[in-house]
């Protein structure tokens, strides 16, 4: 073996790239389970790629064919069920883990000096991934993959001028039509997947570049031992490798739940309008996105101009890229910041969840009001920023991160 | 000149003349696959004009044809319909269709060649859903009209959109004509007038 192991080693740094991203990675010896988001991420993107390999083997990307492929899928292919289900609850759980993953980065500050890179290539992977599930959810060819693929694309119609010529380039048809649903299966299953693969090697190369941040947003690299490996450091292998093994099995449990018992989520991961062909003359009563893309979709809403309403939903997302720069806190962790970073955070977590719930329902009245309260909120979290965090009583850090046994 | 001399003149005008060429060889063969994302031929050729037979359609009905991929209604108004419309105006946003789509022989007050029947493509001027055709008037649409669940746009049975309401202008009215009493020809309007 040591034989062949040279030999290799000689010709690709094989143990090279295994003692830097690997064994002798130094992270933070006070990671919790907030800092399991991102290998669970990875555990389900490579569900995602398997399953759809898949489930490609027997769909038809046909706008005569796709509903009934997949219904094939669902009866006739040995497993076909349980292949698809994963695929679906992969997607919902897929954001379900991104956003905790964010969240986390919005708790510590992790997108913060010297780390703005790392967040930022993680916003670009969020983008695609949003792309990903868009384009994927028109391929069953439902009423809600219909009708919501023609809204979405729609929303191009908003730009002046050049719009509507872009919603023609996007469909490829003057509607939503086969040609739309055969260019997105090829957007779904290879352009964008491979754009992902790359991002995520980008994403995590940059991470290893500055190292973990951690619960305390203390630079453990700043306090070295003699052999200059960080004190509070412990190496990703085995001790990480083997605490994110637990809980990604922890993970799988609540996935086959899911998977075996409610595996439409309650509509939420599989609308039952989708249950329907899709339908090009007749809209369903009522139509929502997915839950995940629901907080935009009320901002969308909330606002009573069709260009103004779309641009401020792209600026909903868009104004996450500028987080590094609109905290002007000098702590990073919210263990350390002051009272209005910690009201700040928590009022934009129920803005986001109660947006969420808004663009799930029926627009009413209420419902509209309500909405452009919580969009108000929603901006006002990074458009003040800068104020509250340079005003907030932050506490001091300490020199060593905190670690109770 | 001596052979160990640097040239950096030359050397800076050949990384421009290269980098100048690559990125315009570049957009050049991005060109084809770009375009190639258009409505093809075909595509562009499935538009051709359907006809609809209104015989068995009932006072203050609607029907559907389907006309290049979108819905197209047909509503058959009563005369209560017609009078109600004059009244919309103050709650409009282009009472008099000045900003929205129409062939300009139905830029008129019913917004239609004979003003029985309206013809229109049935997908919001918002965001491309189809509004429910909501004949009897109610609370939020006084005179009856179309209502678009997706985003609660609202539309008079012109097919006029409301204020406050996200859609921008009202609904399309597509090229028609009348080739018989009680045939209607979308999407070809040849000869046809005011």
């Amino acid at each position: 073996m040591s034989g062949l192991n040279t030999w290799i080693n000689k010709r690709f740094p094989l143990d090279k790239m295994m003692k830097e991203h690997v064994t002798e990675y130094y992270a933070s010896k006070n990671l919790n389970i907030w800092y399991a988001f991102g290998v669970l991420a990875l555990v389900l993107f490579v569900n995602q790629i398997v399953t759809g390999i898949f489930l490609t083997m027997n769909y038809k990307p046909s706008a005569a064919e796709a509903f009934a492929s997949v219904e094939y899928i669902m009866r006739d292919v040995e497993w076909g069920w349980l292949i698809r289900y994963m695929h679906s609850t992969g997607a919902s759980l897929f954001f379900v883990v991104i956003y905790l993953h964010m969240f986390r980065a919005m708790m510590y500050g992790s997108y913060k000096a010297p780390r703005e890179l790392v967040w930022i290539v993680g916003m670009v992977i969020y983008l695609v991934l949003m792309a990903e599930a868009f384009f994927g959810y028109l391929l069953p060819w439902g009423q809600m993959s219909y009708w919501g693929a023609n809204v979405i694309t729609e929303l191009f119609g908003a730009i002046p001028v050049i719009g509507s010529d872009i919603v023609e380039l996007v469909r490829g048809d003057f509607v939503i039509s086969d040609v739309t649903l055969n260019r997105f299966f090829a957007f779904h299953v290879i352009a964008l997947p491979l754009v992902l693969a790359l991002l995520v090697v980008v994403h995590i190369l940059a991470l290893h570049e500055v190292g973990s941040n951690n619960p305390d947003g203390i630079e453990i690299k700043e306090n070295k031992d003699a052999n200059g490996n960080p004190v509070d450091g412990i190496t990703f292998s085995p001790y990480f490798t083997s605490k994110d093994a637990v809980i990604t099995i922890g993970f799988l449990i609540i996935f086959a739940a899911i998977i075996f018992f409610a595996p439409t989520f309650g509509g939420l991961f599989l609308e039952p309008a989708n249950f329907e062909p899709a339908n090009n003359l007749k809209t369903p009563e009522h139509i929502a996105p997915v839950w995940y893309f629901t907080p935009f979709y009320a901002i969308l809403r909330a606002v009573p101009s069709k260009g103004l309403g779309a641009l401020l939903m792209g600026l909903a997302i868009l104004v996450l890229f500028f987080l590094p720069w609109l905290d002007k806190a000098q702590v990073k962790s919210v263990k350390y910041r002051g009272y209005y970073y910690k009201g700040a955070l928590a009022l934009f977590v129920i803005s986001f969840v109660v947006l969420g719930y808004l663009g799930l329902q029926t627009p009413t009245p209420v419902g509209t009001l309500m909405s452009r309260i919580f969009s108000v909120i929603y901006f006002a979290f990074f458009l003040l920023m800068p104020i509250y965090t340079k005003l907030d009583k932050n506490k001091p850090v300490p020199e060593r991160v905190t670690f109770e046994h | 000149m001596s052979d160990d001399k640097v040239d950096t003149g030359r050397r800076h005008f050949l990384s421009v003349a290269t980098t100048v060429t690559g990125v315009i060889g570049a957009a050049a063969a991005a060109t084809p696959f770009i375009l190639s994302l258009k409505p093809s031929a075909r595509t562009q050729a499935l538009g051709a004009p359907v006809e609809a037979d209104i015989s068995k359609l009932e006072v203050g009905a609607r029907m559907i044809v389907e006309w290049r991929g979108k819905p197209v209604w047909i509503i058959r108004r009563s005369p209560e319909m017609l009078k109600a419309l004059p009244a919309m105006d103050k709650y409009l946003r282009d009472p008099g269709s000045e900003e929205s789509d129409q062939p300009s022989y139905a830029q008129n007050a019913d917004r239609a060649i004979n003003s029985e029947f309206l013809v229109l493509i049935g997908v919001c001027t918002h965001l491309g859903c189809s509004p429910e055709f909501r004949p009897v008037p109610e609370a939020e649409l006084s005179g009856g009209g179309f209502l678009c669940a997706c985003h609660g746009s609202k539309f008079d049975l012109s097919g006029r959109v409301y204020k406050g309401v996200p859609a921008p202008k009202n609904l399309p009215v597509p090229a028609y004509r009348f080739i018989g009493p009680n045939n209607i020809l979308i999407g070809d309007d040849t000869g046809a007038s005011a």
